[in-house]
This record gives C-alpha cells, sequence and structure tokens, in this order.
C-alpha cells in the first residue's frame, strides 16, 4: 500500500473527560468534528462540519445516492481502540461512505488529489468548454472545482464527440446535451420528488445522455428545478436563457409570496430589475426546492401597468400628486369620520401585508379609535393542496415531500395574529362590503396586494356610498378605479417585513430593488401615514412587535435566514 | 489556478555603488541630453492635419466589431468585454441565435458601445475569447450629439469594414497566437490612412 503517511492524521487528542458524555467523533484531515448520536451523515456532509470540501457532483442531499460521478473520492479508515488507524486500501465515494464514530477521512493526500483531477479530467473530455456562451458560468461547479481540484490543460489530442442539443425537453426548461457530466441529479430529482419521471438516461457507456421519452416532455409543477440542481450548464432555464451573467446578479434573501407554504427564495436582481427567483434550503419552510408557479409567478413586478404614483380626486377628477398630499389627506379623512362615527371608519387588511404592516396600520387606526373596524382581506384559494411525489397515475404518495399550497397569500397567519391582538374577533371583506353598500361606512381604507386581482366589479359596486376610499395597491383593481384616494404601494421584493407560513414559521423577506417611480413600499406608506419619526426598519420594529403582541414574541429574537417558528 | 508559492520570484533591489550613491553621473548625464537637445534643434511638431501622424502600431482608436468567414458577426454575446470594461461602456443583449446558425448558441441582438465613456484602455479586445471586439487605429472621432458617439452593433460592423484592408488594422488575436502584425518589421505606411466614419468634418471635406 502506497503510503502518504505525511498527509495522515496524527495520534488525535483523547477526549478523556470522565464526565463528559462521549459524542461520536470523526477525523476530517486530522481535525475532530462531533456529530450527534443519531446522525447519520456521509463523508462529504462529516467533512463540512470541519470547514473541508469535497467536491461533488452526482450526490445532492434531497436525492438518493448513486456515486456516479466519482468527484467525491476520498481515503477513509478507522480509528482502533488502541488508536491505531487503519486506512482501507482505495479512494472510496465519500457520499456512499457513512461516517460513525472513529471514521478517519483524509481529502488532501497525494492520491486523493490525485483522483479528484483525474475525474475532472474525464469528465471534462468532452465538455465543449463554451463557458462564453453558456448561462451557468460563473455558478458552473465545473468551473469551480477545475479551478481548486483540476488540471489546467486538457490532454486530449482527437476532436471531441459533442451530441447535439435537444430542440425541445419542456417548456420551462432546455438541455444542452453536450455540456452534460452525466450525475443523473435530474433523474432522480423526476422519480424521487416530482414523481413524474419525464427524464431518462438513454443508450449506454459513451453514447449515454439524457432524454425524454418521445412526446413526453418535462412540464410539471417542479420542472424548474431541475435546472438549480444541474452542477453544471446543461439544464438551463428558458425563462432566464441569455439574460444576464450570473456574475452581475445580487441577491436578496426573501419568501416566495404566492401561496402559504412559505418557501425560502433568493431575488436574484441587477439594475433594479428582477432576473430570476431561486430556492433557498431551508429544512423549516420547503426544503430544497419551490414550484413554478412561484419561480415564474414574479413578472407582475416589472409589469407597465403598475400604479406608479399616488393619486387623489381633485374636483372631479383624480390627479397626481405628492406624497404628502396623499397622506395628509387620508389623514384628515380618517380623523374626521372618526370624528363624527368611529364606527363608520373601516379598513380591510391583506393577507399579502407583511406583520409589520398590518401591525402599523391596525396600530394607527385603533389608536384614533377602538371602534375602527378592520377586516381581513380575500384570502384567495385555488383548488386543493398539490403533494409531490406523484405516482404513475398521478395521485400523490404517502411520503409528501413538497407540496404546493391552495391558500395563495403569503401572510393570512400573520395578519389573523394582528388583527386578534387589537380586535378579538377577525370580521370578513365581504360583511364590511355589505355594510358599504347599505351606506353605513363612511371612510374605508383598502389594501390590497394580490397581483392576480382580489376584488370583483360587483364587490366594488357595493363601495360607491363610501364617502372617502382610500386604497393602498400595486396594480390596479376594480377597487383602485374607485379609490378616492390611491397609494401606490410596492411588490415583496421592494418591502421589508416578516411572513408567517402555514404553519406558523415567520421569515424574513427583504428588499432587493427600489419601487417603480413614484411608488413606495407599504412599510414606509404607514409608517408615514401612523406619523412616526425617523426611517421604517423592519428588523428593529419586529421587536417592538413582539413586546405588545404575544402571539408573535418569538418575533423578539434575531432573525435567522430560516426563520423562527411561532409558539 | 492560483499563483504556487514556488511561481513566485522574489527579487531584491539591486544596491547602488559608490559613484552611484553620488548622482554625479546621473546629473552629468541628464546636463549631457539637455546639451544634445540645444545643439541639434530638431523640430518635433506635426503639421496636423495636413499631415497625418505615424502612429504606433498598438495604437487604440475607435472600436469594431469583426466578422467571421461568412460574414456574420464574430461576437457571441459572452459579455466579456461588458464585464472587463472598466468605464461600464458596453451594453449587450443577447438572443438565442441556433434557430437560424446551427453553429452558434448565441448572438448579440443589440450590441452598443457608448465612445465617449470609453477610455481606450483595450481592456476588451483583450477579454474577448473569440477575437470579436478589436480597437482599430481610427484616432480621429468626432460627433455632434451624443447618439452619434453612441455606436450600435450595424455601426461597429461597418467600421470592420472599412478597416479590414488596412495594413495597418489587420484581425490581430487568433486565441493566444499573436497576430499578422506582431510579425511587421516596421510599420506600414500610412498611404491608406483610415478614414474617420461619418464624421461630420469628413462630410464637409
Amino acid at each position: 500500500m502506497p503510503s502518504n503517511e505525511a498527509n495522515r492524521p496524527c495520534t488525535p487528542k483523547t477526549n478523556s473527560d470522565e464526565n463528559q458524555i462521549e459524542m461520536p467523533t470523526v477525523l476530517v484531515n486530522g481535525k475532530e468534528v462531533s456529530i450527534g448520536d443519531g446522525e447519520r451523515l456521509n463523508c462529504i456532509q462529516a467533512a463540512k462540519r470541519a470547514d473541508v470540501e469535497i467536491p461533488h457532483y452526482c450526490w445532492h442531499p434531497a436525492l438518493t445516492v448513486v456515486a456516479s460521478c466519482r468527484m467525491c473520492l476520498v481515503e477513509v479508515g478507522d480509528k482502533k481502540p488502541d488508536g491505531t488507524v487503519a486506512m482501507q486500501p482505495k479512494v472510496v465515494p465519500g457520499c456512499q461512505t457513512p461516517v460513525k464514530d472513529g471514521t478517519v477521512i483524509v481529502t488532501n493526500s497525494a492520491k486523493v488529489k490525485q483522483a479528484q483531477a483525474a475525474t475532472l479530467e474525464y469528465l471534462l473530455l468532452n465538455h465543449p468548454l463554451d463557458c462564453p456562451t453558456c448561462d451557468q458560468a460563473g455558478e458552473c461547479f465545473l468551473q469551480d472545482y477545475t479551478y481548486k481540484f483540476g488540471h489546467m490543460q486538457s490532454r486530449l489530442m482527437e476532436p471531441k464527440t459533442l451530441k447535439p442539443d435537444k430542440d425541445y425537453i419542456g417548456d420551462q426548461v432546455t438541455l444542452f446535451t453536450d455540456r452534460c457530466v452525466m450525475c443523473t441529479r435530474c433523474v432522480r430529482f423526476t422519480r424521487e420528488v416530482s414523481g413524474t419521471g419525464e427524464l431518462q438516461v438513454i443508450n449506454r457507456g459513451s453514447h449515454e445522455e439524457i432524454d425524454i421519452f418521445p412526446g413526453m416532455p418535462i412540464n410539471n409543477k417542479l420542472a424548474g428545478n431541475v435546472v438549480d440542481l444541474c452542477p453544471v450548464g446543461a439544464l438551463c432555464s428558458k425563462d432566464f436563457l441569455y439574460k444576464q451573467r450570473v456574475w452581475w446578479l445580487k441577491s436578496a434573501d426573501s419568501v416566495c409570496p404566492d401561496c402559504s407554504t412559505g418557501c425560502s427564495i433568493n431575488v436574484d436582481q441587477n439594475n433594479e430589475t428582477v432576473f430570476r427567483l431561486k430556492p433557498r434550503e431551508n429544512s423549516q419552510a420547503q426544503g430544497h426546492f419551490m414550484c413554478d408557479d412561484g419561480r415564474f409567478g414574479w413578472k407582475y413586478i416589472h409589469s407597465d401597468a403598475r400604479l406608479k404614483r399616488p393619486e387623489i380626486v381633485q374636483g372631479d377628477r383624480r390627479t397626481a400628486v405628492d406624497w404628502d398630499s396623499a397622506l395628509n389627506a387620508t389623514r384628515a379623512a380618517l380623523q374626521d369620520a372618526v370624528k363624527s362615527n368611529p364606527k363608520s371608519v373601516a379598513a380591510v387588511l391583506s393577507p399579502w401585508m407583511t406583520v409589520e404592516e398590518a401591525y402599523l396600520l391596525a396600530k394607527h387606526l385603533k389608536s384614533l379609535s377602538p371602534d375602527v373596524r378592520l377586516a381581513l382581506g380575500p384570502v384567495r384559494v385555488d383548488g386543493e393542496d398539490d403533494h409531490y411525489p406523484k405516482d404513475v397515475r398521478g395521485n400523490a404518495q404517502a411520503n409528501v415531500k413538497f407540496t404546493i399550497r391552495a391558500e395563495k397569500c403569503p401572510n393570512r397567519r400573520g395578519v389573523e395574529a394582528v388583527l386578534q391582538h387589537f380586535q378579538g374577533s377577525i370580521i370578513a371583506m365581504g360583511d364590511l362590503l355589505v355594510d358599504a353598500a347599505a351606506g353605513r361606512v363612511e371612510c374605508l381604507y383598502l389594501v390590497g396586494g394580490d397581483p392576480r386581482g382580489w376584488i370583483t366589479e360587483d364587490q366594488a359596486a357595493s363601495l360607491a356610498k363610501v364617502k372617502t376610499l382610500v386604497v393602498q395597491d400595486l396594480l390596479p383593481s376594480a377597487a383602485s378605479a374607485r379609490a378616492h384616494v390611491l397609494l401606490a404601494s410596492g411588490s415583496f421584493a421592494e418591502r421589508d417585513g416578516t411572513f408567517v407560513n402555514h404553519a406558523g414559521l415567520a421569515q424574513a423577506i427583504k428588499r432587493s430593488i427600489r419601487s417603480p417611480e413614484e411608488s413606495r413600499p407599504d412599510g414606509r406608506i404607514l409608517w408615514d401615514l401612523a406619523g412616526r419619526t425617523g426611517l421604517f426598519n423592519a428588523s428593529v420594529f419586529r421587536h417592538e412587535i413582539a413586546q405588545e403582541i404575544p402571539a408573535l414574541s418569538a418575533l423578539a429574537g434575531e432573525m435567522c435566514d430560516s426563520g423562527v417558528l411561532l409558539k | 489556478m492560483p499563483i504556487q508559492e514556488k511561481d513566485v520570484v522574489w527579487i531584491e533591489e539591486p544596491e547602488l555603488s559608490f559613484w552611484e550613491q553620488t548622482f554625479l553621473p546621473a546629473v552629468a548625464g541628464g546636463l549631457k541630453v539637455a546639451m544634445q537637445h540645444t545643439v541639434a534643434q530638431r523640430s518635433v511638431t506635426e503639421q496636423y492635419p495636413e499631415q497625418k501622424p505615424d502612429l504606433p502600431l498598438h495604437y487604440r482608436g475607435v472600436h469594431r466589431l469583426n466578422r467571421d468567414e461568412q460574414g456574420r458577426v464574430r461576437c457571441v454575446a459572452c459579455m466579456m468585454c461588458a464585464t472587463a470594461c472598466p468605464a461600464h461602456c458596453i451594453s449587450i443583449v443577447a438572443e438565442d441565435a441556433s434557430k437560424d446558425w446551427p453553429d452558434r448558441d448565441k448572438r448579440p441582438q443589440s450590441f452598443v458601445l457608448d465612445e465617449l465613456r470609453c477610455i481606450f484602455c483595450g481592456m476588451c479586445e483583450e477579454a474577448c475569447p473569440c477575437d470579436a471586439i478589436e480597437l482599430t487605429s481610427i484616432y480621429d472621432l468626432t460627433g455632434q450629439t451624443r447618439e452619434q458617439m453612441t455606436f450600435t452593433k450595424d455601426k461597429l460592423l461597418s467600421i470592420y469594414d472599412q478597416t479590414k484592408d488596412n495594413p495597418r488594422d489587420p484581425v490581430r488575436t487568433h486565441r493566444g497566437r499573436l497576430g499578422c502584425a506582431s510579425e511587421l518589421e516596421r510599420q506600414p505606411l500610412s498611404a491608406t490612412s483610415p478614414k474617420p466614419p461619418e464624421s461630420p468634418r469628413a462630410k464637409k471635406q
């Protein structure tokens, strides 16, 4: 056995404190890491805890192990009770090798480095090296690993075998066959997570490639995830194709607002233009993935129809005004109406508002008079919860790995918690509209936010008798057409705040772009409306809410990237 | 690949000798040059514009976009030039080319270069992986409006058509191998001096 004793870990320091409970310990390049008692980790995960990167293509934490790419080859051994270390004679795939107490992993020996470089050279043999025209360039694991672990030159003298690209494999996904490294992550995803099984490996040996069954394209609702899973540029998103080089994108942590699952996402933007949403791993929220409804459902952010400036009715016409005038008019109308009859003042809080915005509006109106009525806006529900993986007939299987919820708003629970606190009960928007139609509502503050429409023409017709109708929304609607004061607000990508998902997980959304033209994020509008001093700062303001509302007390601590579960 | 420690060569500053420390030889050398200028008066002023300057071969003037063998734009819209550009003067919109051009994935739908912002550093030329953007020897660039100085893809291609036969502006780089300009012993005569692209002054002449 060729030895490389120099790189071997030296004798580990003993964990001989009698009182201490012995945790299983793994040695990674001579560094000790403890793993939990019941944890089932492989070498890649154990090494990550020691800040050692083991390169890998085919392994993904959410998919089964195939150990086919051979990129994660490491030396593995055992520390015997007498302190000696017995190493296995060959390098083994780290993704397939579980660790236990006393496992020794070596990733920096000459043998491992040689294996990594050889694997990369093999994977790059027939790779077209078209990085300049490849969308993955900049976030490509072939590039990164070649830089860190590979050779810089190819020794191949023969012409490369380049397989032709596929004309069509799906509505959202393109396949550049020549760039593929056959890690089969995409194949396993469609079999194990979406359960739809559209993708497969056809042919064998050097002829093997990813393909669909003829006439069965990959058009399931999770199809976009194969683009994220692909470690190279073989699967690309048609929506994002050639739109932007990825190194120009700046991303902000956010939460997908398209259903109550509340998938953690990154919003990638450049020059105030959003280019794509990508799922951010969060085991508390959704796992590793997101659905295509959310992934491609953000286009309204840049819609030309967006409300771009505040307007108020002056005379018989509604004209654009500056924010001070619009907010003064709103404040004056609310105060006049409260003075004459507080019961005739009402507001509708949309489940698209953040907790902070709901709190600001509810607190301000209740401070004018406790008799002001607050209602919850319409909670849009489309069909039933859509569970994945599916079986052959398209029915959900028992072990659910991903759910697209029927409730299509991001923050019903958060807004309900605020309403419960200030009012004790939750009024539906329909009840308020009945009162409004009967002329019992003098001043009504409506907050929209649902980009797919939240009020019908018939419902809006019952607002005819409202003396002052304030509408705060980002897109025109039947209500905004009748508004006396129109406040142009922001989309989720323009706001800071907190969304509470269906399971009570509160997650922060962060501003990634500025609102178009004169429109402002809701938090700022309501902050100014409430006459507070300073600037709206969601992460600071959250503490005030946590102190006042017991149901939201969990927001008091530092909000980590994966959010906090409300009690 | 990151620079390896073994590839780094550390060098020491050479030590000055006794006479060098006095600076007297350097002072004498300087005086000699000054005297030469005083005694032998050679005129260095060029009679521009009647007499055109003989620019060095590496002079960096107006950009051009090269064409490939089939007359198509060579650029593959990889945006390396826009990334490398320190003045942020290049903006490219890419599009899928595979439908019309089976050998290519990507091409520029629009390629706009703001010559007013450009600092003519030549980084775009250096960054280009397919020898598409190059700087020509055209130096007298004028325009009456900002729009005239914002060069589009068509204009940049027309500069290629205008300069490609000029011996001073050969297609220079060939993927690492230097172009024919590097093999020229002396500068070619400026008999076929390039004309500036549609500058108003050229129209008047």
